[in-house]
């Protein structure tokens, strides 16, 4: 069992616990994820670490709710526990000096970025962060990124914070403006991700994105978070999550992400009539 | 001798083909006995050169014909530690059964079937007494990974008075034997008693910890105090046919398949939240010839398939599965396209697979292997409407280990290099057995192997030195 020792909602619907891993907070490094399992019926899901604490021994994990695991982790309060938390797994973000740094995050992706953001930082990368959200309810973590950040664009696309629009049209704005970008990391939904390399693409600017597919272990043994990139099949478990943007099939990735639809679908309705059988 | 040979109680083909109860019932009594009695008592058995771990058949089958099972199950017990489970999936007919003299003009003793009828005897009864353990030696040994590798090399090494720790990173124990056979061949329940039995015997079982990733071998040795290390990781990497079409919606590997819904009792969505392929009333494609493919395709008959096919590119008689297993399958109704190869899987617009490309096959010249080898008919290729497929083609070495603990040498193709008699490898104070070193293999021969690498690392930690020559 794994003790949550604090939990706290930031955005409706996105949760931010601190976890009891010795082992994970101690080895983690930017850009790896955990995979749990809440309960003996429950399934195996992957949660990138948004940061550690190694002489506590905790983990902080940041969770949008989604579906049914997502939102039954997000009933969950500090004192209750999870009972498989396996990790760190997947492998840990590159991290150089580039020079000028752009990291985009939409939506919950703002949390996954978040750590490779503060490493890039203290690489001594000027970062500028991009942080986008549908509106302004749901930006999470601002303080948290302008303080890692030297600068900070938000967008939200009903204009209801920072500038109305798409992560993207920053990019592009930032691109064209002339300045030099030396290194692009976005993260969040597969067509963002495909909208930011596809801007980054002509200029050969170095775009990595992190990519969400569904997985099982975690370690190599499944193939079933196989991706495809212009080498080849890659699994994302093990090879990534982070791979170079401008070679990812992004169309097999979402279509891949829609696999089980249906029964997502159902284990949420079965679970929002009766979320007592799960706590 | 003029006994005919006692056939094992089965569930009935039509019933079993909607459950996942087990297969086979067991013995009965009199029919363990009588079975025992066909046995000749050979002055030299061959039997038990076949087997890969020496089982003594000669006297435990002795030992059933007085009635004594528990002494009977003890004396298997000698030189195999998981009676229950290898009875059940040895692969019989090319081992102690293929071996037996009786096969010569009749059919040879059960001895599989006589296994499992004393282990499951033994574990009904509630009598297993937990065998003595040395005092505590004060050496620490950590064991990665829980299949039969490791669970045998734990049981072993912790009567031997040894501190040991069994890693995993799944969150249960067993390894394939819990994640890849399926339950209506190997009751999880069996596997959950044994190592229930070696907790008792004070083996130390973490789960959700990978070896590499969580914590590195050198830190299990620098940091943690253990003494040596045994790695037994299985052969986890699955392999794709790498033809078009094969990441569409509903092509699984196996492995992803049988963890989905052993593992995760996917077959019991929505009670388990793990969601596997609805395959009801639809028509699915395993890919394969070995066991593997047999559970693959036996597994998603029980979900509901409509057809269940087969497809195997070499005859049935180069199957690599357990007979039974092939014998079993047929009855349910599963239907085998052998000689045939799939070329390319085709898609709906939405990405859900809608069929398999095949090609005919026909067996040439022997290969390296000493099988014939298969090479496609021109212009033999057929469509077959599939709504669901999983490749089925064995696996390779998962290079998690490998590659974070670099003094640690591999073979070419990713394996570990270890001494065949010492399971040393090239790294001091580690030790490597079971499919990590062999590849995929048998139950058996992991078990085997964890059983000689306990020795052998017992033998490291009284000597204290690293100083035979190595194979590594
Ligand atoms: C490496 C990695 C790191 C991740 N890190 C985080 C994180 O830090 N915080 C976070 O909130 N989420 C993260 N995710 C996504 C998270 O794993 C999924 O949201 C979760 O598995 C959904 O489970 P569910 O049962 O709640 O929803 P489901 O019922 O499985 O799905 C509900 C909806 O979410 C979509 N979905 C399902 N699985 C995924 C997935 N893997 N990625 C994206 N969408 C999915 C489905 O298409 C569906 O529309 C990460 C995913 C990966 C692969
Ligand atoms: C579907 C299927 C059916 C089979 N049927 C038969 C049969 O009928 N008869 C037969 O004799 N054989 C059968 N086999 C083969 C047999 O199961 C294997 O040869 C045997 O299990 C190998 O044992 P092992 O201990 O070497 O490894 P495994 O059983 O593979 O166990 C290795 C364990 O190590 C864990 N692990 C891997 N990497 C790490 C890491 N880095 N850190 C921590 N843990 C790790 C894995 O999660 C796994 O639990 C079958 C195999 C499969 C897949
Ligand atoms: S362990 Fe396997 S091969 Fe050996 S006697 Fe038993 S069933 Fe036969
Ligand atoms: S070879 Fe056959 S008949 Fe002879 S002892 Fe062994 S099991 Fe009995
Ligand atoms: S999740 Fe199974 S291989 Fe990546």
């Amino acid at each position: 069992m794994f003790l949550i020792v604090a939990a706290r909602f930031l955005a409706p619907d996105v949760k931010r616990f601190t976890i009891e891993a010795p082992r994970v907070a101690k080895k983690r490094k930017a850009g790896q994820f955990v995979i749990l399992r809440l309960h003996a019926h429950g399934e195996r899901i992957p949660l990138t670490i948004a940061d550690s604490d190694p002489d506590a021994g905790t983990i902080t994990i940041i969770v949008q709710g989604v579906g049914k695991t997502t939102k039954l982790l997000n009933m969950l309060e500090a004192g209750d526990a999870v009972l498989d938390l396996v990790g760190p797994l997947g492998r840990p973000s590159e991290i150089e000096r580039f020079g000028t740094a752009v990291v985009i995050g939409g939506g919950v992706g703002a949390a996954i970025a978040y750590p490779t953001a503060k490493a890039l930082r203290e690489a001594g990368n000027h970062v500028i962060a991009i942080v986008g959200a549908r509106s302004r309810e749901l930006v999470i973590l601002e303080d948290e990124i302008r303080a890692i950040s030297d600068e900070l664009l938000i967008t939200t696309d009903d204009g209801t914070y920072g500038t109305m629009g798409f992560v993207t049209d920053q990019l592009r704005g930032i691109i064209e403006s002339g300045r030099r970008v030396d290194y692009v990391l976005a993260i969040g939904p597969p067509r963002m991700m495909q909208a930011v390399a596809e801007a980054t693409r002509a200029r050969g600017i170095r775009t990595v994105v992190s990519l969400n597919s569904l997985m099982v272990d975690g370690t190599g043994m499944c193939g079933g978070c196989r991706i495809l990139t212009t080498g080849g099949a890659r699994f994302a478990c093990v090879d990534g999550p982070e791979f170079d943007a401008h070679g990812v099939d992004f169309d097999l990735l979402v279509q891949r992400n829609r696999k089980y639809a249906r029964q997502e679908a159902e284990s949420l309705r079965r679970f929002l009539e009766h979320p007592e059988r799960d706590l | 001798v003029k006994i005919p040979r006692q056939h094992m109680p089965e569930q009935d083909a039509g019933l079993r083909r909607s459950n996942f109860e087990e297969v086979n019932q067991g013995l009965t009594v009199l029919g363990a006995t009588t079975e025992a009695l066909r046995c000749l008592q050979c002055a030299s058995p061959k039997c038990m050169a076949g087997c890969p771990v020496g089982v003594k058949v000669k006297d435990f089958v002795e030992l059933i014909v007085e009635g004594d099972y528990l002494r009977a199950a003890a004396k298997i017990r000698e030189d195999n530690i998981l009676p229950a489970i290898t009875g059940r999936v040895c692969p019989q007919e090319t081992q102690c059964e293929g071996c037996c003299i009786l096969g010569n003009k009749f059919e040879p003793l059960g001895i599989g079937y006589l296994e499992r009828f004393v282990a499951d005897y033994e574990r009904q009864s509630g009598q297993l007494g937990l065998p003595d353990r040395a005092p505590p030696t004060g050496k620490k040994v950590a064991i990665v990974g829980s299949g039969p590798a490791g669970l045998s090399a734990a049981g072993d090494l912790v009567r031997m008075g040894h501190a040991v720790t069994v890693f995993e990173a799944l969150h249960e124990i067993g390894g394939v034997l819990i994640y890849g056979i399926p339950e209506f061949r190997l009751p999880k329940e069996i596997v959950r008693r044994e190592v229930d039995v070696m907790r008792a015997m004070g083996v130390d079982f973490q789960t959700n910890v990978v070896i590499g990733k969580t914590v590195t071998i050198d830190e299990l040795m620098a940091d943690e105090g253990y003494d040596a290390v045994l790695v037994a990781t299985g052969a986890g990497l699955p392999k794709f046919l790498g033809v078009p079409g094969e990441h569409l919606n509903g092509v699984y590997s196996a492995n992803e398949f049988l963890t989905r819904v052993n593992l995760m009792r996917a077959n019991e969505f929505p009670e388990y939240d793990e969601p596997v392929f609805d395959v009801r009333g639809r028509d699915i494609a395993v890919v394969g010839g070995g066991n593997t493919a047999m559970d693959a395709v036996r597994t998603a008959a029980r979900l509901g398939a409509k057809t269940s096919y087969l497809i195997y590119r070499r005859s049935e008689a180069e199957m690599p599965a357990r007979a039974e297993e092939a014998k079993h399958a047929k009855e349910e109704g599963i239907t085998f396209l052998c000689l045939t190869n799939p070329v390319a899987f085709l898609g709906e617009e939405d990405g859900f697979v809608r069929s398999v490309r095949c090609m005919k096959m026909e067996l040439g010249e022997p290969d390296a292997s000493g099988r014939r080898s298969p090479r496609p008919i021109p212009d033999s290729e057929f469509e077959l409407p599939i709504q669901m497929a999983i490749i089925a083609l064995g696996t390779e070495a998962n290079p998690l280990v490998q590659s974070t603990t670099p003094d640690l040498k591999t073979t070419r193709k990713g394996y570990i290099a270890a001494d065949p008699e010492t399971l040393r490898t090239s790294k001091k104070g580690v030790f490597a057995g079971g499919d990590i070193v062999t590849g995929g293999a048998t139950v058996i021969l992991a078990m085997g192997a964890g059983r000689k690498a306990a020795a052998s690392i017992a033998d490291y930690l009284n000597a204290g030195t690293w100083d035979q020559p190595q194979g590594a």
